[in-house]
C-alpha cells in the first residue's frame, strides 16, 4: 500500500477505529443538568453520531469536561477521531478544549500547510494525514463537532443554574 | 454497424475516444473509472458537437423567422427525434428537463395542478388524487423517485404506500401486487437499481398496475445507457432518463410519457415558449412536449445528447449490453470469491447490468474508497441516494463498481484485486 495511504491512516487511528474509546451501547440522546447533547449527520457518507458531554462545576474554578460518551457509525477516521476525543477531553477545562477543538479544524483545514502543534493536540496529531484528503475532513470533524455543540449546551445550563 | 460481439481489444480501441480516460493519473496509477452509475465520461464526437453547435450554429428556437433561427431549430427538434428514436418513442412523447430528477418533480407536481384545477387541467380527470386514494413507489428507489411521491401525498392528502424488497434487495411483480389496491392511481419503480443492478420485470409490474388501472412510471436512469429501450413497448405511461449517464452532457434528461398522457397533464412550469393565447387574466397551452418546455431551452446540451445515442447506435446497444453483462458476471464471481465481501442483490449468475455494490465486512465503505482511490480506482461510495434499500439490507452505506462500454475486463481485475487487500490493511477481524 502507498505512503499516502498510510500517512492518512496511521497505526493510532486503526487502533482507535477498532478499540473505541467514550462509545456506550447506552442511549446518550437525553441531556442531565450538567450535559449537553448533539447529534451530526454526514449526508454524503450517512455517518451520524450523537455525543453526551457532561461539565463538572466546582465553586471559583473553570468549568471542566466531566465525561464524553458517544453513539455512532462511520468510517475509520470518524470513529478514530471520536475515540481519541473522549480520551483527551475529560479533565480538561473548557477552554482548553475549546483552544484544541480550534487547532484541530485549522489543521484540517489547511491542506496539509498547517502542522500540528503535539503540545496542543496531543494523540489527534495523528490526524494531520487527513487535511490533504479534503474529502476526509468532514470525518475527522464530526464528532469534534458534535462535542463542541454539546460543550456550549452545558456550559449555557450551567451558567443559568 | 458491426455485430461481433465486444471484446477487450475493441474497447480499448473506444477508449480512444476519451482523453478523460486515456490521460488520467491519479496517485501515480492510470485511472479505473468504474462510476458511471453516478455519471459517465463524454467521447470526442459529443464534445466537439457541442463546441460545434455553441460556435457556428447558436441562435434562439421556437422565436424568430431568421434563416439561423431556422436552423437551430431544426438542430433542436433533430435532436429530439434522434433521443426519442432512441427508447422507441415519438417525439411528441419527449420532454426535455434539466435532469431525470426534474422530470419526476414535473409530474408530481402536474398531478398536484390537477387536483388544485389549474395549469390547463380540463382533461386532467385521471391524474387528479387525493385523500383515499394511493400512491405506490417501492423500498429500491432512488430518493429522486420517493420524495417527489411523498411531497405529492403531503400536498393532496393521498396516501404513499411501499412495495417491500425481496431479502436481496429485488422488486418483484408479486410484491407490487400485494401493494396495490382499486385505490391505487399511480406505481412509480426503478427499471435497474442504482445500488444492487438488479433488472426489474417491467411488464410483470406494468400488467399489475393496469389491473387496477394505475398509472406507471419508470425510472430509466440506469438502463437506458446499458441496454436497447422501447418505452411503448414495456408499455409504460411515463419514463425518465438523463443523458450524462450515457455518453451526454450534464444539465439535460427527458420525461418520456404517452402522447394523449402529456396533452393531458396540466403544465408545471409555466412562462414564454408553452402557451398559445395569453391575456392578463389567462393563458392557453400548447401540446406536448413543448407544453413543458417554458423559457429558453438546453439546445447545445441537446445537440450533443443526440451526438451520444448515435455514438452508441453506432456501437450497438445490444452489443453493449453483452459487453456489460459479462462485466457484471466477472465482479459479481469475482467479489463472491474473496472472503468477508458481501455481494449485494442478484447472486452471480443471476441477471445484472454492469454494476455491483458491496459491504466489506469491519470496514465502512468511505474507507474502501479511500484505499480503491489512491490505487487510481474510482468507485462510488455512500448511500447512493437510497437510503431506505440500504437500511432495509442492514447497511447505512456500501462500495459501487459500475462499468461502461468503456471499461476493461483488466478494469474489473484490478478493482477485484485491490479489493481482496482491503480488510488486511484495515486489520478488520478475521482478516
Amino acid at each position: 500500500m502507498s505512503a499516502e495511504l498510510d500517512q492518512l491512516y496511521q497505526t493510532i487511528i486503526l487502533e482507535h477505529s477498532h478499540k473505541r474509546s467514550g462509545e456506550t451501547d447506552q442511549d446518550v440522546s437525553s441531556a442531565g443538568e450538567r450535559s449537553g447533547v448533539s447529534h451530526q449527520y454526514n449526508p454524503t457518507c450517512g455517518d451520524e453520531i450523537t455525543v453526551r458531554v457532561a461539565v463538572a462545576v466546582t465553586e471559583g474554578e473553570n468549568p471542566t469536561v466531566e465525561a464524553v460518551e458517544w453513539n455512532g457509525e462511520g468510517c475509520s477516521i470518524s470513529m478514530a477521531a471520536a475515540s481519541v476525543l473522549s480520551d483527551m477531553a475529560p479533565g480538561m477545562s473548557l477552554s482548553e478544549l475549546g483552544k484544541m477543538i480550534e487547532h484541530f479544524r485549522e489543521m484540517l483545514r489547511s491542506r496539509g500547510q498547517v502542522a500540528p502543534d503535539e503540545e496542543i493536540l496531543g494523540d489527534a496529531a495523528a490526524f494531520a494525514g487527513v487535511s490533504k484528503f479534503v474529502a476526509r475532513v468532514k470525518c475527522a470533524m464530526l464528532s469534534w463537532v458534535a462535542v463542541e455543540d454539546a460543550v456550549n449546551q452545558a456550559a449555557s445550563k450551567a451558567r443559568a443554574n | 454497424m458491426t455485430t461481433t460481439p465486444l471484446d477487450n481489444e475493441q474497447v480499448l480501441q473506444l477508449k480512444q475516444d476519451f482523453p478523460l480516460l486515456t490521460e488520467t493519473q491519479v496517485a501515480g496509477h492510470p485511472l479505473v473509472y468504474l462510476d458511471t452509475g453516478a455519471t459517465s465520461q463524454v467521447p470526442l464526437p459529443v464534445a466537439d458537437a457541442e463546441r460545434d453547435f455553441t460556435l457556428r450554429h447558436r441562435a434562439a428556437v421556437h422565436r424568430g423567422a431568421h434563416t439561423l433561427a431556422v436552423e437551430a431549430t431544426d438542430f433542436f427538434e433533430d435532436a429530439r427525434a434522434t433521443v426519442s428514436r432512441f427508447v422507441g418513442a415519438d417525439p411528441y412523447s419527449l420532454v426535455w428537463t434539466s435532469n431525470a430528477t426534474e422530470g419526476l418533480n414535473l409530474l408530481s407536481y402536474a398531478m398536484s395542478n390537477a387536483t388544485a384545477g389549474s395549469n390547463g387541467s380540463e382533461n386532467a380527470e385521471r391524474f387528479r388524487v387525493g385523500p383515499g386514494d394511493e400512491i405506490v413507489t417501492t423500498q429500491a428507489e432512488h430518493h429522486a423517485n420517493l420524495i417527489p411521491w411523498q411531497e405529492l401525498a403531503a400536498r393532496t392528502g393521498a396516501t404513499l404506500r411501499v412495495v417491500p424488497v425481496n431479502e436481496r434487495g429485488l422488486i418483484t411483480p408479486q410484491a407490487v401486487a400485494n401493494t396495490l389496491s382499486d385505490r391505487t392511481k399511480l406505481v412509480a419503480f426503478t427499471h435497474v437499481s442504482n445500488v444492487t443492478g438488479a433488472i426489474t420485470d417491467v411488464p410483470g409490474v406494468v400488467a399489475e398496475a393496469q389491473k387496477v388501472g394505475a398509472l406507471t412510471v419508470l425510472d430509466a436512469c440506469q438502463s437506458v445507457p446499458h441496454m436497447p429501450i422501447d418505452f411503448p413497448a414495456l408499455g409504460v405511461d411515463f419514463a425518465v432518463f438523463s443523458a450524462h449517464k450515457m455518453l451526454g452532457p450534464t444539465g439535460i434528461g427527458a420525461l418520456y410519457g404517452r402522447r394523449e398522457l402529456l396533452n393531458a397533464l396540466p403544465t408545471f412550469l409555466t412562462g414564454g415558449s408553452m402557451i398559445t393565447k395569453v391575456t392578463t387574466e389567462h393563458a392557453r397551452y400548447l401540446d406536448s412536449p413543448v407544453r413543458f418546455e417554458a423559457g429558453t431551452q438546453r439546445i447545445s446540451q441537446a445537440v450533443a445528447w443526440a451526438e451520444a445515442v448515435r455514438y452508441l447506435e453506432q456501437i450497438g446497444m445490444n452489443r453493449i449490453e453483452a459487453w456489460e453483462a459479462e462485466l457484471g458476471g466477472r465482479l459479481a464471481r469475482g467479489i463472491t470469491e474473496i472472503d468477508g465481501v458481501r455481494l449485494l442483490g442478484p447472486e452471480p449468475g443471476v441477471e445484472r447490468v454492469g454494476l455491483a455494490s458491496i459491504d466489506v465486512a469491519g470496514v465502512h465503505a468511505h474507507d474502501v474508497g479511500q484505499l480503491l482511490d489512491v490505487a487510481g480506482i474510482a468507485v462510488r461510495v455512500g448511500h447512493h441516494c437510497a437510503q431506505p434499500l440500504h437500511r432495509e439490507l442492514g447497511l447505512t452505506a456500501s462500495t459501487r463498481a459500475s462499468t461502461y462500454l468503456y471499461n476493461t475486463t483488466d478494469d474489473v481485475d484490478r478493482f477485484l484485486d485491490e479489493l481482496s487487500r482491503v480488510r488486511g490493511y484495515f486489520r478488520a477481524e478475521g482478516a
